[in-house]
């Protein structure tokens, strides 16, 4: 679609720095990850990843995933939809409210938590009256990672929504669908590729988040440590083989949803919001 | 309030519009509004844009809330009934087609939502959107999708599945807005047959007086929220009722005069003032086609001729009247000889509209 133009001049060289840059501080350390992962062979390299602790740790990492990713889906698709579609007071300032997490730093995000519901906070001792446990607990997991990945969803649909307008809605409804029906055939199938997109983005940075999480979690190990916490955890006390294969479990997940993140681009891109196009 | 039903027999599926107001925010769209359409009438609402044709288009349909004012549709409150209990078939400007639908599905879109008693059978509705599809002309292409079609065939496709619910009245969003001209003048006639044969009240918004006064059996002309004039296209190209009128239905030529005892003066000439005319100053309206032209020693407002430009069947005939320049036009045979480029005439409008001056 772009025109293209024979490079002029210092192009080659710009050009040459990005790579050099690239491959210093991405291809280069990635590589580094998986050599130190399988520097013992591949046996040793599954060997931490069956330890109960690794185990325990993938599993909270999917757990915490499985319920705040479901839950910024629904919580982007009911804000972009409200911000496309009406016009209302203080919209301009929702929508920089969407996007704070993204320039907050992540520590702030798990900070709130504890200053909310740590034994210190504000509701501290109430939850500790009635045996709730939310710092330290996969509660305040879910809570420290919805909050950092808020933006992701309604970020994809809102200018997608925005430029495909309100019309087939009101052709729906003027055809005699209901509210339900004109969001289950028209709303959502327009949609479903940028909320894919999304949910996508989303569920990558819902398990790769690492300072949020660090604040509310304790890390206990085997019980409130999750991947990326876990990979810390390890590292600090040495076992480098094992912080590296979790780790590589961590650049797997990364480089799947780059994959997955491509293939949208080019076979849905008429769907995703403009800036997505290719 | 008390609304006096009208007239059961030829008002049967009548549309009633009374005193519609509405507003965005500070920005009244629409000013107390009120005309009506008659049974199986086809009715432009034609302005400019910011008019508020659109919006009243809108509030029929239920898409907006009207601040103040009835509609009623067969006598029935209209306003009181939510969009998808009104079955008006409506066709947005840009269509609307549900774009991951086929074409086939997106006309039985109105059909597959109803409830499951009321919902046709799978072969009823196939039977249907085939009936459709032949009455819109696009036989064969029912699983192709909207972004395979081109505009006129789109804009069928929007026809077609208004048409599916049965509605009873058909509201069109600039029909052919997004469509060339040439399209456009098919399209146009075809629609007035398919509005004939369906026998549905038909309400359609325009910017285009031609398109208005060519297809509709009247015509409400809208400025700034206000209906202005509401008539037959005759009669409101014939007795524009102000000169925004006028200017809007075709090209003008305005002049200042006075109307005195009967007579009106434009500058040295005096006529026979139009039956009506207010006395006093007045604003002159003439369309450039219709003048006659004299020599320079007989009657009529002296003109000097500057330029002559034959253009097909028309001639625009540039001149200069009262120190104003004017473009006149001729239609081929009926330019006088001798009208030619430096030569002064006489020209008298032969069906001058007058309007109080201010």
């Amino acid at each position: 679609m772009n025109p293209t133009v024979r490079l002029p001049g210092l192009a080659p060289l710009f050009l040459a720095l990005t790579l050099l840059v690239l491959g210093v501080l991405i291809v280069f350390p990635l590589g580094v990850v998986f050599q130190q992962a399988f520097a013992k062979g591949f046996a040793a390299y599954l060997e931490p990843l069956t330890q109960p602790d690794a185990l325990a740790a993938i599993r909270l990492t999917l757990t915490v995933a499985a319920i705040s990713v479901p839950l910024n889906a629904v919580f982007g698709v009911a804000a972009a939809w409200s911000i496309a579609r009406f016009e209302f007071k203080g919209k301009s300032l929702l929508v920089t409210f969407i996007d704070l997490p993204f320039s907050m730093s992540p520590v702030v995000s798990g900070l709130v938590w504890v200053l909310l519901f740590g034994a210190q906070g504000w509701f501290g001792e109430w939850l500790l009256d009635h045996d709730i446990k939310i710092i330290f607990a996969t509660s305040g997991l879910v809570l420290a990672t919805t909050l950092v990945t808020l933006p992701f969803v309604a970020r994809e649909l809102i200018p997608l929504m925005q430029d495909q307008g309100a019309d087939e809605e009101a052709a729906a409804l003027t055809l005699g669908a209901g509210g339900w029906t004109t969001f289950w055939r028209v709303t959502l199938p327009n949609i479903k590729w940028a909320l894919l997109y999304g949910v996508l983005l989303c569920n990558a940075r819902a398990m790769g988040e690492f300072g949020a999480v660090s604040v509310v979690s304790g890390s206990v190990r085997g019980l409130t440590t999750t991947l990326p916490l876990h990979v810390e955890v390890l590292y600090n006390d040495y076992e480098f083989v094992g912080a590296f294969a979790a780790a590589s479990v961590l650049a797997g997940l990364g480089l799947v949803t780059l994959v997955l993140k491509t293939i949208l681009e080019w076979r849905h891109s008429g769907e995703l919001s403009a800036s997505r196009r290719h | 309030m008390n609304f006096q039903r009208a007239d059961d027999t030829d008002t049967a599926n009548a549309l009633e519009i009374k005193g519609i107001s509405k507003a965005f925010g500070r920005f009244p769209a629409l000013k107390n509004v009120s005309l009506q359409a008659k049974d199986k009438e086809f009715l432009a609402l034609l302005g400019p844009s910011g008019s508020g044709k659109t919006t009243l288009l809108r509030v029929l349909a239920g898409l907006e809330q009207p601040d103040a004012g009835e509609v009623r549709f067969a006598g029935e409150d209209f306003l009181a009934l939510r969009v998808r209990s009104r079955k008006v078939g409506m066709v947005f400007q840009h269509y609307a087609l549900f774009r991951h639908m086929t074409v086939a599905q997106n006309i039985a879109f109105g059909l597959t939502v109803r409830k499951r008693s009321e919902k046709p059978s799978k072969s009823e509705i196939a039977d249907r959107v085939a009936d459709l599809l032949q009455l819109v002309q696009l036989e064969g292409l029912d699983k192709r999708f909207p972004s395979q079609l081109s505009g006129g065939q789109r804009q069928r496709v929007a026809l077609a599945r208004a048409l599916a619910i049965e509605p009873k009245m058909l509201l069109l969003d600039e029909p052919f807005g997004a469509l060339d001209a040439q399209v456009r003048r098919e399209l146009r006639r075809w629609l007035r047959e398919l509005h004939d044969r369906a026998g549905v009240t038909t309400v359609f918004v325009t910017h285009d007086q031609e398109e208005a006064l060519d297809l509709a059996d009247r015509v409400a002309i809208l400025k700034d929220g206000e209906l202005i004039q509401l008539g037959t296209p005759n009669e409101v190209y014939e007795h524009p009722a102000t000169p925004f009128v006028f200017d809007f239905l075709g090209q003008a030529c305005r002049m200042a005069g006075v109307v005195e005892n009967g007579r009106l003066r434009i500058a040295d000439w005096e006529s026979d003032a139009p039956a009506g005319a207010p006395e006093g100053p007045v604003e002159v309206f003439f369309r450039p086609d219709e003048v006659a032209f004299a020599p320079v020693d007989g009657a009529g407002l002296a003109a000097e001729v500057r330029g002559v430009a034959q253009r097909g069947p028309d001639v625009r005939i540039d001149c200069v009247i009262e120190g104003e320049t004017m473009e006149l036009q001729a239609h081929g045979p009926s330019l006088p000889p001798g009208v030619t480029t430096g030569l002064s005439v006489r020209i008298k409008p032969l069906r001058p509209q007058v309007y109080a001056a201010g």
